[in-house]
């Protein structure tokens, strides 16, 4: 990791770009180790998130049983769940003194991709479950005069709100890269092995290296950037394609 | 229920897509302190022990309670903290089977540079905690049940002060973090050398005290037990402490420097 060896400890105003700058086109292996894990398991974390959420929200939109408000009220407010309330519930069921000890996961990539599934299946669930109801209500007559089952309508309909569950699935990826309270209690920032982005933040931080520490933050931001650029750009390639 | 077999689900995937991270080199996880990792002491003494042995060692910086409770759990194989009364009760209560002094550093108090309770100069540490109380000037404790938070209560203890009011503000945070609040808040606050010496953000802050022999902070190795938790890589963990303790591994932490100062000075029996 670069270290920013200012004299007197008082960092200059524009250091933490210039620190940004200069780490991105070094292509620091220490950086670039820490950027790809924190790619690799936020994303794996929103996809197994997707496979789980999208299925389990336009279930959720389209059948009617005892108990369904609850869940829903349930769903819309683990939205809102801490990340080191996740992180600590997780440590609990990963920890060798726990229920899954015996997989030997915490402190692994392993479990802070667990501990994000948990952060982002309830904005992946909800949203979704909100947007197909809309879609739902929209063309109630038409998928019931095809004679379409609910289990089959479920393909129908995501396939049809897929430009709006895009942002769905992105708003589950921004919480899952930004999130640090989590990854730190499940992964243990341990150099080489469990270090992200946002622990790294953290640990520079602490250090008083404030404009390391800001300089990542930047190098983060402009991550998320891209992987949403690209995301736009797929979608207005489907809109253009599909009418 | 339902989130019961999501995570069951999501936790063998995760198993699975990082399954071959699980058969690479040997290695043990050390529980360790904020104040080791932050000041770079492991950056510098780990490499010569994966070197000459081939095992590496994982390092889960975090206060020394937490550490004490991630060993309890069996989730660390070793231990490296400082709070030697913590460290003989782990021991005497089985959680570790070996336990040995390593190094020591010692703990400074920090404050405004202009110094309004004129701590510096003081006898004894005893004296300048009791012209902080006077004064009632700011303080900033970690207040995390770390090992420098508890040696700092043991510090107000023998001084016969018992630290309440505005003035004492107890953050609940780790050490650096904690030097970055008081820091912007014109604070006086109690550090662990290493992490002093390493810190950038110091903007006003400045060393004030130092010196006393109760300021003498103990780094202790412990071995977990294997009865307690037979999973953990006890081999392994023997070999890391008894190099800590060795000729090699006493000299590895004598050589690390900081800005020309060294940091830790080695005192294994």
């Amino acid at each position: 990791m670069p270290v920013n060896d200012s004299e007197n400890g008082m960092p200059q105003h524009d250091s933490a770009l210039a620190t940004a700058l200069a780490m991105i086109l070094e292509l620091d292996p220490t950086l670039l180790g820490i950027v790809m894990l924190s790619l690799q398991v936020s994303l794996s974390a929103v996809l197994i998130a997707a496979l789980l959420g999208l299925p389990l929200g336009a279930a959720l939109a389209l059948w009617r049983f005892p108990g369904r408000g609850v869940l829903i009220v349930a769903l819309n407010a683990l939205m809102g769940l801490p990340p080191v309330v996740a992180g600590l519930t997780v440590y609990l069921l990963l920890s060798r003194a726990g229920p899954l000890g015996e997989f030997g996961l915490l402190f692994s990539p392993g479990a802070m991709v667990v501990a994000q599934v948990m952060l982002v299946l309830p904005i992946i669930a909800a949203l979704t479950r909100q947007q197909v109801e809309e879609l739902h209500q929209e063309y109630h007559e038409q998928l019931h005069s095809l004679g379409l089952s609910r289990a089959r309508m479920i393909p129908t309909l995501l396939w049809d709100a897929r430009l709006g569950l895009l942002t769905v699935v992105l708003a589950g990826f921004g919480r899952a890269s930004a999130e640090v309270g989590a990854v730190m209690i499940v992964g243990g920032n341990i150099e080489g092995v469990t270090r992200v982005m946002t622990t790294a933040i953290v640990l520079e931080t602490s250090k008083g290296n404030l404009p390391l520490a800001l300089g990542l933050g930047i190098v983060l931001l402009t991550l998320v950037a891209l992987v949403n650029a690209a995301a736009h750009l797929l979608g207005e390639t489907a809109r253009r394609r599909l009418g | 229920m339902r989130i019961g077999i999501t995570l069951a689900t999501a936790g063998l995937l995760g198993l699975s897509m990082f399954a071959q991270a699980q058969d690479e080199a040997p290695y043990i996880t050390l529980a360790s302190t904020t104040s080791t990792e932050n000041s770079g002491l492991f950056d510098a003494i780990i490499p010569k022990f994966t070197d000459s042995t081939g095992i590496e060692v994982r390092v889960v910086a975090v206060g020394t309670g937490q550490a004490f409770e991630i060993a309890r759990r069996g989730d660390a194989d070793s231990l490296l903290v400082h709070d030697t009364e913590g460290e003989k009760r782990f021991v005497a209560e089985g959680y570790a089977s070996e336990r040995a002094d390593v190094m020591v550093n010692d703990f400074v108090i920090l404050g405004p540079a202009e110094d309004p309770a004129g701590i510096e100069g003081a006898g004894s540490v005893a004296q300048a905690l009791t012209r902080i109380r006077q004064a009632e000037a700011p303080f900033a404790s970690r207040g995390d049940d770390s090992g420098t938070h508890r040696a700092e209560r043991r510090l107000w203890d023998a001084a016969g002060i018992e630290p309440d009011g505005a003035w004492y503000r107890e953050l609940g945070s780790g050490m650096g973090a904690t030097l970055n609040t008081a820091a912007g808040m014109d604070a006086y606050v109690m550090a662990d050398r290493a992490t002093w010496v390493a810190f950038d953000n110091r903007q006003n802050l400045a060393l004030l005290f130092e010196g006393d022999p109760a300021l003498f902070n103990q780094y202790g190795s412990l071995v977990l037990s294997e009865q307690r938790h037979p999973h953990l890589e006890h081999d392994l963990a023997e070999q890391w402490h008894d190099w800590l303790l060795s000729d090699a591994g006493q000299r590895a932490i004598a050589d690390f420097t900081v800005k020309g100062q060294q940091l830790f000075f080695p005192n294994a029996p």
